[in-house]
């Protein structure tokens, strides 16, 4: 891996046992591939994201988990990026990557370039905030859509 | 008798029916909205269906109507705090999922719990497994058309949870588990009762197969049925019995055992062509295996103390790890991100009904709307784990 892409892999440790490598955001489509295709991790368990508010310049950590039937393992792929970049999608590597991604924009706000239906999914479509980023409160809510869509002062 | 429907069509209509005859029907494509308050969608699913006449073109789903942000509480709890808030998310099989929750905390911790806890955890967890597959089979069977499973799987799921009450107090939401073991030990006479229990429920799995497996209309609604191949479910990343259905012979009980699923002699049942029936026989046959299970883990019971020395406050160190187990519907995953502190600063869980309901729009393209309903049966959803 490391040869073919020099300096976009960051970082590949093992923690716990669980293996994840770091690359930088600009090849991950292209390792994302490589991986099913050269590696045959043909499936992908996971997709999400993690807001760390405190970072400077690339907020957001992007996980892919893969695992691979014929050698019963998993890898953690992890990419950097920045608060309102976009990454580009793995629906047409993986089909499943359609609602993960829906669920990181729905989250945190991070769209992903080609999606075929990037909307919202659990929250409804015109739903101000991203409620798993760190600057959004627990008790926080789009007071303005609970208050003309079901009637009520609060949801809570 | 051969006039008197055009009579009455033309009483209602007027002249224009004798005019137009029977073309006035609109052969147009039809957007139809299922649920979201429907009997057959198991909760708050609603899905939207594009029909020609009776066949589905295409649909999607609309789900979110029962989102409570676990993962936001998640980060505002600590990791014991937690525990409870997992059993509300897939609620007929909350000890799969508090099972998850408690592993994964444990590795992240780096502690394991001792053998004993190990063998509590799988009785109940296959005792569960066994719980949700009857809920399963009882709504599945009810969507269909056939009522009577349903009573019969209901009553016998009394006789497990009457066991959970028995162990924890509670019957549903059980928080049967703690991180580094089980808060619990066994109640006096438990190994006998589950043995009771195990005797009594295997002839109850003889008589939902008498009711269904040769039933002819079971089989002309279920055969080929929703056909959803190996291929296919690796690349939607479904996962349970409908990627065993479709041949692949994978669980992750045997691929990567946690618990004392090592010492356990079982096997996987697996399908040939992937369609409804053959979820219904995988699930059928994965009864009797967790019977079987149960039974291994009773006689083999060891003794010795239930909880692990975990601390009291518990601060697991930087750090981030993925775990998952083998839940009734499928991979249930944790992510847990900690950097140090009292709670998780990322708690991620990774639904099996959320991934599998993303097959339903494969699954049902081309069929007929009544195939509909006999799908999302077969998927085994729960929207408390789908919306989270």
């Amino acid at each position: 891996m490391k040869k073919v892409y020099g300096s976009g892999i960051r970082e590949a440790c093992t923690y716990l046992g669980q293996n994840y490598l770091t690359v930088d955001s600009s090849i991950v489509d292209d390792v994302l591939q490589a991986y099913r295709d050269d590696e045959g991790f043909d499936y992908l368990v996971d997709l999400t994201a993690v807001h760390y508010s405190k970072r400077e310049g690339t907020q957001f950590d992007v996980v892919y988990i893969l695992y691979s039937f014929a050698k019963n393992t998993r890898v953690r792929l992890k990419t950097q990026i920045a608060d309102g970049a976009a990454l580009p999608t793995a629906v047409k590597i993986w089909p499943t990557a359609n609602w993960l991604e829906r669920e990181v924009f729905d989250m945190f706000g991070i769209r992903f370039e080609g999606h075929p239906d990037m909307k919202r999914i659990l929250l409804p479509d015109d739903w101000k905030g991203h409620p798993l980023r760190k600057e959004y409160g627990i008790l926080q809510q789009d007071t303005e859509w609970v208050h003309i869509n079901l009637g009520i002062e609060s949801a809570q | 008798m051969k006039d008197t429907m055009l009579e009455t069509n033309r009483d209602f209509y007027g002249e224009e029916w004798g005019e137009h005859g029977p073309t006035v029907l609109d052969a147009s494509e039809l957007i139809l909205n299922m649920g979201p308050q429907h009997p057959s969608t198991h909760g708050v699913l609603r899905v939207i269906l594009k029909l020609d006449g009776e066949k589905v073109l295409g649909t999607e789903c609309v789900i979110g109507y029962l989102h409570r942000g676990v993962e936001k509480i998640g980060e505002n709890r600590t990791y014991t705090q937690f525990a409870p808030y997992v059993d509300r998310m897939d609620y007929v099989a909350a000890v799969s999922n508090g099972l998850g929750y408690c592993q994964a905390v444990e590795t992240l911790i780096n502690v394991e719990a001792p053998p004993r806890a190990q063998y509590i955890r799988v009785i109940l967890a296959e005792l569960q497994r066994i719980a949700s597959h009857q809920v399963w089979l009882g709504t599945h069977a009810l969507d269909i058309g056939a009522m009577t499973p349903l009573f019969y799987t209901f009553r016998d799921r009394e006789e497990i949870l009457k066991v959970f009450e028995k162990y924890c107090g509670a019957r549903l939401t059980t928080h049967a588990f703690r991180i580094g073991g089980c808060q619990y030990d066994t109640y006096e006479g438990f190994e006998k009762e589950v043995k009771k229990l195990c005797d009594f429920m295997e002839p109850k799995f003889g008589e939902y197969e008498e009711l269904l497996t040769t039933n002819r209309i079971w089989v002309e609604r279920t055969k080929g049925v929703g056909i959803l191949n190996g291929d296919d479910c690796k690349a939607l990343g479904v996962t349970g019995p409908v990627l065993r259905a479709a041949g692949v012979k994978w669980d992750l009980r045997k691929a990567q055992p946690y618990a004392a699923y090592s010492k356990m002699d079982f096997e996987i049942p697996t399908g040939e062509n992937g369609d409804t029936y053959d979820r219904y026989m995988v699930r059928i046959k994965e009864l009797h295996q967790s019977l079987r299970i149960v039974r291994q883990a009773v006689d083999t019971l060891p003794d010795g103390p239930i909880m692990a020395k975990v601390p009291k406050v518990l601060k697991p160190p930087v750090g981030e790890i993925y775990h998952s187990i083998e839940a009734p519907k499928g991979e249930l995953g944790y992510f847990i991100v900690s950097d140090g502190s009292l709670q998780p600063y990322r708690m991620r869980i990774r639904p099996p009904s959320f991934v599998n309901l993303q097959a339903l729009d494969k699954m049902v393209r081309g069929m007929l709307v009544a195939d509909v309903v006999a799908v999302i049966g077969t998927l085994d959803i729960v929207l408390g784990e789908v919306d989270r």
